[in-house]
């Protein structure tokens, strides 16, 4: 299991163990924290699962790809640090993450 | 024979196998009658190649259902030739996975106007109106950009408000103990005021912007609806219209509605008339027909579903989550259609260069591959929010929070008020392959 807490807009924090390997926004989704949608499932495709990355753990959570860079484009809260959490996987090297929530999902 | 080349010659200077207006005739099944039972008989075991799916006559009477369960099952890519001197032919997708994969691959299926367009009869050569939904990037980019802002979060919040207090003001009006037509009295009427405060076009005209977007999605072949040409000049005349509402707001301060946010904006601001105009046809249709269908198909369904309705009754809780169900179970635009940049292989079917792509929005809702008993209306589905009907990828409605906001406050107002709304004959659908929805339902309140 690896701790992720994820934070929503108002600072409200939800730590969730998510199993290694799952994406975090079936980590969020899962766990019914409010704020993450995955309207489409874990495609990349919806940008309803917008987080930050804090700067310490950027390098951590690899690359955006192709279609991730196009959605987050569209999203009008987008910031450098910002991914979709259906990219990421849970991984050892993540534990004791925070991912921070914007506003609203789009 | 100097008749002969000039033919060809005009000929190879159209699109690739474009087709030529009028249409020709469309080939029919010789049925007996176009009783839905008939209808759905033939369906059931027609050859799959006989049937063109584009013909209104499926969507009317609401028996497409059987052709694609069919191709979901026998044939999930397909290819209809049938009728194709009238549409060039169309691939068929039908299942959730296979329009997920066209819909994110914008790189080989395009959405340009010029090639046709997302709508699965090209748009016309003549009358190519540009608008960001029937571009590619980078310039759908921009332009989407460019309207975002008036569908973000934090504008929504500001909306709310008058959302619903309207929606009191309309419910609160409609007659009770006498039969209705909900269409008109509610779903037409909620939708076509919200779409006049996003233009910042004068209420009391609000019924315009309904007429022009029946207008931009009809069918010229079908008798009542405006010929092509007629089409043509009543858009023309919205185009008029907007340009005297555009040139008052380009030099004034910003307004926050839609004309003010295109002529400010430096990815909009200078764009030709036919651009202005096409973009004007996707926010109002956008805003206008989906909306309003859903918000027609919700009561439907609940009617349909006595048990859900009484679901519902008992927890008014569960609102949001039905919102979702009715707008996947609705499906109000079926299909979106991309045009293929270069051969490709979508499940085993070879896609060829120029060929036309049509993502069946209203087949992938009801895979039962990916949904759990996707026929049935539930509305505390687990996980409702995953469907189609929004589209995926770039392209992905832009209204969706809109839409989901004007349904919430609708159902929440509606059980506040009404113990029972009593939907008393089937409705009558529109005939279209693209907008599904209700042209009429007729309903009564229980005084």
């Amino acid at each position: 299991m690896v701790k992720i807490i994820y934070v929503e807009h108002n600072g409200a924090r939800h730590p969730v163990d998510v199993p290694e390997g799952e994406n975090l926004m079936e980590g969020a989704v899962q766990n019914n924290v409010p704020g993450i949608d995955g309207d489409c499932g874990g495609n990349a495709a919806c940008a309803t699962c917008h987080c930050y990355i804090p700067e310490q753990w950027e390098a951590l959570t690899g690359e955006r790809s192709e279609l991730e860079e196009s959605m987050l484009e569209l999203a009008d809260t987008a910031k450098p640090n910002s991914r979709l959490a259906c990219q990421i996987k849970a991984a050892p090297a993540l534990d004791g993450m925070e991912v921070l929530m914007p506003a609203t999902q789009h | 024979m100097a008749t002969q080349l000039k033919d060809t010659r005009i000929t190879q200077s159209l699109p690739q196998g474009s087709v030529s207006w009028p249409l020709p005739p469309r080939v029919r099944p010789d049925l007996p009658n176009h009783d839905k039972a008939t209808l759905e008989a033939y369906l059931a075991t027609a050859p799959l190649d006989e049937v063109d799916i584009a013909d209104p006559l499926w969507w009317e009477t609401d028996t497409h259902w059987v052709y694609f369960k069919r191709l979901r099952e026998e044939a999930p890519v397909f290819f209809t030739s049938q009728n194709s001197n009238r549409h060039r032919g169309f691939w068929n997708v039908t299942r959730w996975n296979d329009v997920m994969a066209v819909d994110t691959n914008h790189q080989v299926f395009s959405s340009e106007a010029t090639l046709g367009g997302i709508t699965l009869f090209d748009m016309d050569p003549d009358f190519i109106m540009p608008m960001f939904i029937a571009m590619d990037p980078p310039k759908h980019d921009v332009q989407r950009k460019a309207v975002n802002p008036i569908v973000s979060g934090q504008n929504l919040a500001s909306y709310e408000e008058l959302i619903r207090s309207r929606t009191c003001e309309v419910l609160d009006s409609l007659p009770r103990g006498d039969a209705f037509d909900w269409v008109d009295k509610v779903s037409i009427e909620l939708t076509s005021r919200m779409l006049a405060t996003l233009f910042g076009w004068p209420q009391e005209r609000r019924r315009m912007l309904t007429y022009w977007s029946d207008v931009s999605t009809s069918d010229p072949e079908l008798p009542g609806n405006p010929g092509k040409e007629e089409r043509q000049g009543i858009l023309l005349g919205m185009l008029q219209e907007f340009t005297m509402l555009w040139n008052e707001r380009v030099n004034a301060e910003p307004t926050g509605d839609l004309v003010s946010m295109l002529a400010h904006n430096p990815a909009t601001r200078n764009m030709p008339p036919m651009e202005f105009m096409g973009n004007l046809v996707l926010l109002i249709v956008g805003g206008n027909d989906t909306t309003r269908n859903s918000i027609s198909g919700g009561l439907y369904f609940l009617n349909k579903n006595p048990g859900e309705y009484a679901k519902l009754k008992a927890d008014h809780g569960l609102v949001e989550n039905m919102v979702s169900e009715i707008i996947r179970y609705q499906t109000p635009l079926a299909h979106m259609r991309r045009t293929a940049l270069q051969d490709t292989v979508l499940n085993g079917q070879l896609i060829h260069k120029g060929d036309k792509v049509v993502m069946w929005y209203s087949s992938a809702n009801r895979d039962d591959s990916v949904l759990d008993r996707p026929d049935e209306f539930i509305i505390d589905r687990p996980r409702a929010r995953q469907h189609m009907s929004f589209g995926f990828g770039i392209h992905r409605c832009v209204g969706n929070r809109l839409a989901e906001l004007q349904l919430k406050i609708l159902w929440e107002e509606i059980l506040k008020r009404f113990d029972h709304i009593e939907v008393l004959e089937e409705p009558e659908r529109v005939p279209s392959a693209f907008v599904k929805g209700y042209k009429k339902m007729m309903v009564r309140i229980p005084a």
